[in-house]
């Protein structure tokens, strides 16, 4: 890897100005230039350039996202909908809470772009409702956007309108999955519904819709000013282009590090974050926000694109990385990551919901000094018979960290559990 | 507060605002949260009785209203305090100390999470990752994001509360 390929800065190029989220500083920075030169473009050659871009989704499924735009019924004349997903609420992430704050225009910009690459005319941001802040900035960025004729009726003179409304979640995380997300958009509690037909069919409202996350519709000003192949070249065969790493836990400097996606895991921890804080050794690390599977540290010799973890049974997922160091207990971050799924899960599936909630009361009473010997295998069995057999993908989130802690970690678990049993 | 949250009724001005936002969707079911947004700001929580007035601005069943009022976790069905005060107890704030930060709030408030203060000042709660993780340990303060807590920094983030 160059050194100048490991230092390109996309996403946080302007993330150190304090005028960062300015129409006036975006565009002096060259933010709009991409906007012209696609709305010139035809519809099926932005999709093109971003399918070449080797472009995935960086929401957390990775799904290459020109050939989800190429899923958009062709000729059909229904209302489209351009949905960007903001909100954000993996546990372990939060690289598009800095980006709606510091970038809001290349939100905007990418959005333009993306709906006439689809044909819509009416875009929705979803923000989390805990987000006051970035959604109090993106706002007053659509407003300037608004007023300088980058939003609305026949932009930039080339007879394309667009508009952008923002809508403001109440506190779910299950609305961060698509179908989800769509049916609080629609006004219902968050229900995930089942696939297919997929949003690109039958999506908000019924109509087709594209969902897509914050980074992946940034990305698309960039791929449009600079062209695929230097966005494809700065990634791997799998993926192109550089992303965000969320960085938490116990390393000197945490926060959100960009590199290139052919960045390793040990390199993102030791050169980005300064090592493990204290002089203290690396226990386990999380790489793709808490459904991920945790890894060991002889592990971390991956590239973060979305094979590397993968190809050690985890997931990048959305790139939040979790750092743990040897004093924790790993019986008591499963406890706290059951809590959170037994918590979030919306009840709609038999095995989510009573799965969820039965693993929780067995690894609580574990940390309670009240485990059983058959606890262990109980979690694992209960966990894999329901894992693939769920509406939507939170369970099977929830199965890699209940398996992997008592994989990697067993005899952890059982100290605490044969301790108990002398008690 | 002086909206009654037991016989709701917008002002002119907050149906007018309930109008546009329903004009933003296809469908004006779609501005059901925005306006239950609305509701809460002007009632501070939302009551069966809102539910129900809601339900009619919107023309569909107080149940259904009911049923996405109970689904979110920023919807309150009961008065709360002044203050809302949310402490993540998610996994990289539980590395950092989450638990005792919580301690310190139980003792210092006298109440549990769930509960509100005696004198209806704060309403302190344990919420899930607020996403916020690299300034873990992590609350909300109503609007506002406060990160790298210690006991001193919480104590001096509630003193200064109005
Ligand atoms: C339980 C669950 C939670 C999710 N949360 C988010 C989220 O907070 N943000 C996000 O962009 N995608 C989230 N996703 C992924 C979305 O379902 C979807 O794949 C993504 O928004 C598509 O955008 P992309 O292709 O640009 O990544 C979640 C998925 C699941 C199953
Ligand atoms: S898997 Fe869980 S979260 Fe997803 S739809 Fe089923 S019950 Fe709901
Ligand atoms: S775990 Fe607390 S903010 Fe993410």
């Amino acid at each position: 890897m160059s050194e100048n390929k490991t230092s390109e800065k996309i996403f946080t190029r302007n993330f150190h100005l304090a005028d960062s989220h300015t129409l006036r500083l975006y565009r002096e920075t060259g933010g709009y230039t991409a906007l012209p030169k696609a709305l010139r473009m035809e519809p099926a050659a932005i999709t093109e350039e971003v399918k070449k871009a080797n472009l995935r989704g960086l929401g957390g499924a990775a799904f290459p996202t020109g050939v989800k735009w190429g899923f958009i019924p062709k000729g059909s004349t229904e209302p489209k909908y351009l949905v960007v997903n903001a909100d954000e609420g993996e546990p372990g992430t939060f690289k598009d809470r800095y980006l709606m704050e510091r970038d809001p225009h290349a939100l905007i910009e990418g959005m333009v772009i993306a709906a006439r690459a689809i044909g819509s005319h009416t875009g929705f941001v979803y923000i989390r409702g805990e987000y006051v802040k970035p959604w109090r900035v993106l706002d007053g960025a659509v407003k300037e956007a608004y007023a300088a004729g980058l939003l609305g009726q026949n932009i930039q003179g080339s007879g394309f309108d667009f508009d952008i409304v923002l809508h403001r979640g109440a506190g779910a995380y299950i609305c961060g999955e698509e179908t989800g997300l769509l049916s609080s958009l629609e006004g219902k509690k968050g229900w995930p519904k089942i696939k297919p037909p997929f949003p690109a069919i039958k999506g908000a409202f019924g109509h087709p819709t594209i969902v897509n996350n914050v980074e992946t519709i940034m990305a698309v000003p960039h791929i449009i000013n600079r062209g695929a192949a230097w966005f494809a070249g700065l990634g791997t065969k799998s993926q192109g282009g550089t992303r965000l790493y969320s960085v938490s836990g116990h390393v000197v400097v945490p926060g959100v590090v960009e590199a290139p996606v052919s960045v390793t895991l040990r390199q993102l921890i030791y050169d980005r974050c300064g090592g493990i804080r204290g002089g203290k050794k690396l226990k386990a690390v999380v790489p793709g926000g808490s459904s991920a599977a945790i890894l060991t540290p002889d592990e971390i010799d991956i590239q973060m694109d979305v094979e590397g973890p993968k190809s050690k049974g985890s997931m990048i997922g959305s790139a939040g990385i979790i750092v743990m160091d040897e004093t924790v207990s790993i019986p008591e971050a499963l406890m706290v990551v059951a809590r959170f799924y037994a918590h979030e899960s919306c009840g709609q599936c038999t095995p989510c919901r009573e799965s969820t909630g039965w693993i929780y009361k067995m690894s609580r009473r574990i940390i309670e000094g009240k485990g059983r010997k058959e606890d262990l295998d109980t979690i694992l069995d209960v966990a894999k018979r329901g894992a693939g057999t769920t509406i939507c993908a939170f369970y099977d989130g929830a199965v890699g960290p209940y398996i992997s802690y008592i994989e990697k970690f067993r005899s952890e678990f059982e100290d605490l559990i044969m301790r108990s049993a002398h008690a | 507060m002086t909206a009654d949250a037991r016989r709701p009724q917008f002002t002119p001005e907050q149906l007018a605002e309930v109008r546009r936002l329903q004009g933003l969707y296809p469908d004006k079911q779609g501005a059901l949260l925005p306006v239950l947004h609305l509701a809460q700001e002007a009632y501070g929580y939302v009551s069966l009785e809102v539910e129900e007035y809601v339900a009619g601005l919107f023309e569909m069943s107080p149940a259904h209203v009911h049923e996405v009022v109970t689904f979110y976790t920023l919807f309150f069905q009961k008065p709360k305090g002044r203050h809302v005060v949310s402490v993540c107890h998610n996994l990289s704030c539980h590395l950092m100390n989450a638990k005792g930060i919580i301690g310190h709030l139980e003792e210092r408030l006298g109440v549990s999470p769930g509960e509100t203060t005696p004198d209806g000042r704060i309403t302190f709660l344990t919420v899930e990752c607020l996403c916020a993780c690299e300034q873990a340990p992590m609350m909300q303060v109503d609007d506002r994001y406060e990160g790298n807590l210690t006991p001193e920094k919480v104590d001096r983030i509630l003193d200064g509360l109005p």
